[in-house]
């Protein structure tokens, strides 16, 4: 396998509400900023994968549109995925492998605020027989915290602790939409938004841009100090319909995290795409995450959680951490699609 | 693909009429915002100007978009062009299209306006549709004052200057040295045949 690291990661602060701008004007310094702080052009770029869905703002082909904030002329090879930046970055990685480019620019972006968003992720149903009940994605997450309850496998007070240190440690993110120091009891004693889940259990609604230049070997050495290596990234899907699916484990997550390797050696940091409290505890399972791993330290999915990019900003806080070297071995986790459908895993490590 | 006539249906679907189509009506309602660019754009309208956008060291975009696709840059630079313009490419709609409330036959075209890299796509009227021709000279019709909003459709449509036609006219983007609309000598356009507008390389003219 060739040797691939994530050499720089940009965002935008995450808002509720972008509504100054349209999408390439927000996605822009996402791109501009990670490119800069590697001190590169899209000259420099041998391949450039993006990730986004037209059906969040409601604008057809936006991300043809988002390209003109590349510069692609002359004509670049580009890519995109109708799915979160993180599997544009798992393209951008197969890309690499292949060996016939040495970088790659991966971003993803979505600005969810013109639409309904629970009710645009009722699109992506099945479209005869769940699709015209219009079951909200709140009201999905919430059957699948139910089924965990009933379980035994959590409690509600768990959710509220991971509700609680998920705002807390978003405190320390510059680029947090929600961030705040309350405890548990007092998450508790909100009022249940789709019971069993409270409003504090579920991820805000999110516009905001997130940009990765990506590097094989020697390319990646002469531009940082310490790259965020890739050593093992995999992604799995599970059936449409929930009923064939036991909702509270993750088995494509579990799958992905086996042959990625996360069992490999110490987890030191693990950024989870959990937009929901309950499918924290779910994914944590899934990928055999002890008490030594500190996880979403920067507040997660809880604390920021545009659509098409929150995958891919998981991945970018795990190598910030440790290309600063505050860490050294980490996992970062992406999810699309209702209840934890799919799930994609990346361990990424520092060179010694 | 299956012939679905090979599939052995179970007993209690035997002589049952197929369901042959759903209804399953969607809709979803978008609030739009315009964005910084198209809002610049969109005042001048309302003033009865038509105000295109630049990168620095880039070409005027007409409508801005809000960035440079070029340069890969933001468009702060605003430029005033011309009202006038030249058709750089056009066609003679004979359909009646849904929602349209346009008398067939009608005129959709490119136009350039002077002082504008980009063309603008509008209506050509005042004139019978079969007279219409690539570099004539053409002018915008405004709505009336108190009917102008933040809208392309307060330019009802464009009509011809009288002036003579600009034979030389080129499409825009063919200077880009892309051979666009002109493959140089016959050959198709490579990669050298392009220039990068970021570092100058490549595009021999």
């Amino acid at each position: 396998m060739r040797d691939v690291a994530v050499i720089s990661f940009a965002q935008t602060p995450m808002r509720r509400r972008v509504e100054e701008l349209n999408e390439v004007e927000m996605l822009m310094p996402a791109i501009h900023d990670a490119l800069r702080q590697v001190d590169m052009t899209i000259d420099d770029i041998g391949f450039t994968c993006s990730g986004s869905t037209d059906y969040l703002a409601g604008t057809a082909f936006s991300f043809v549109s988002t390209l003109d904030g590349v510069g692609p002329w002359p004509p670049i090879q580009e890519s995109h995925v109708e799915m979160d930046g993180a599997w544009a970055l798992y393209e951008a990685w197969v890309k690499l492998q292949i060996g016939e480019i040495d970088t790659a620019l991966v971003y993803g972006y979505a600005k969810s605020s013109p639409g309904d968003l629970p009710m645009v992720l009722t699109r992506q149903l099945d479209p005869i027989t769940m699709g015209p009940l219009w079951p909200d994605s709140v009201s999905m997450a919430a059957l699948q915290a139910r089924s965990l309850l009933d379980a035994g496998k959590a409690t509600e007070e768990q959710f509220a602790e991971v509700a609680a240190r998920s705002r807390r440690d978003a405190l320390d993110n510059p680029n947090a939409q929600l961030a705040w120091d309350r405890s548990v009891a007092d998450v508790l004693a909100e009022d249940y938004l789709v019971a069993p889940l409270r409003r504090s259990d579920c991820a805000p609604i999110t516009d905001g841009a997130a940009a990765i230049v990506l590097a094989a070997g020697d390319v990646a050495r002469s531009k940082v100090t310490r790259p965020a290596w890739i050593r093992g990234i995999d992604h799995r899907v599970e059936p449409i319909h929930l009923g064939l699916r036991d909702l509270t484990v993750s088995e494509s997550t579990r799958i992905a995290a086996e042959k990625a390797g996360v069992a490999d050696g110490p987890v030191d940091v693990a950024e989870l795409h959990a937009p929901f409290t309950s499918q924290e505890l779910i994914l944590a399972e899934a990928l055999g995450l002890g008490a030594e791993t500190t996880i979403n330290p920067s507040g997660g999915a809880l604390s920021a959680n545009a659509m098409m990019t929150a995958g891919l900003i998981r991945i970018g806080e795990v190598a910030n951490r440790i290309s600063s070297g505050d860490a050294n071995r980490g996992v970062a986790h992406a999810t699309s699609g209702p209840c934890l459908q799919q799930n994609l895993v990346c361990v990424l490590e520092g060179e010694s | 693909m299956a012939d679905a006539r090979q599939i052995t249906l179970p007993a209690s679907l035997r002589g049952v009429e197929p369901v042959r189509s759903v209804r399953t009506p969607a809709q979803l309602d978008y609030e739009f915002t315009a964005g910084d660019a198209n809002t610049r754009f969109l005042r001048g309208i309302t003033q009865k100007r038509i105000i295109g956008q630049k990168a620095p060291g880039g070409r005027v975009y007409v409508p801005p978009r809000g960035a440079d696709p070029e340069l890969g840059q933001p468009t702060p630079i605003e430029v005033e062009v011309a009202q006038v313009g030249t058709v750089t490419s056009f066609c003679v709609v004979n359909l009646q299209f849904y929602g349209s409330v346009m008398e067939i036959p009608y005129v959709s075209a490119l136009i350039l306006l002077d002082g504008a890299d980009l063309s603008v796509m509008h209506l050509i009227q005042e004139i019978p549709a079969d007279q219409v021709r690539i570099g004539m000279r053409v002018e915008a019709v405004w709505r009336d004052d108190e009917d102008l909003e933040p809208t392309m459709e307060s330019i009802k449509w464009f009509r011809p200057t009288g002036e003579p036609d600009d034979v030389d006219v080129r499409i825009p983007g063919e200077d880009h040295g892309t051979g666009l609309g002109s493959w140089p000598g016959g050959v198709a356009p490579t990669e050298a045949l392009i220039r990068n507008p970021r570092t100058g390389e490549g595009g021999e003219r």
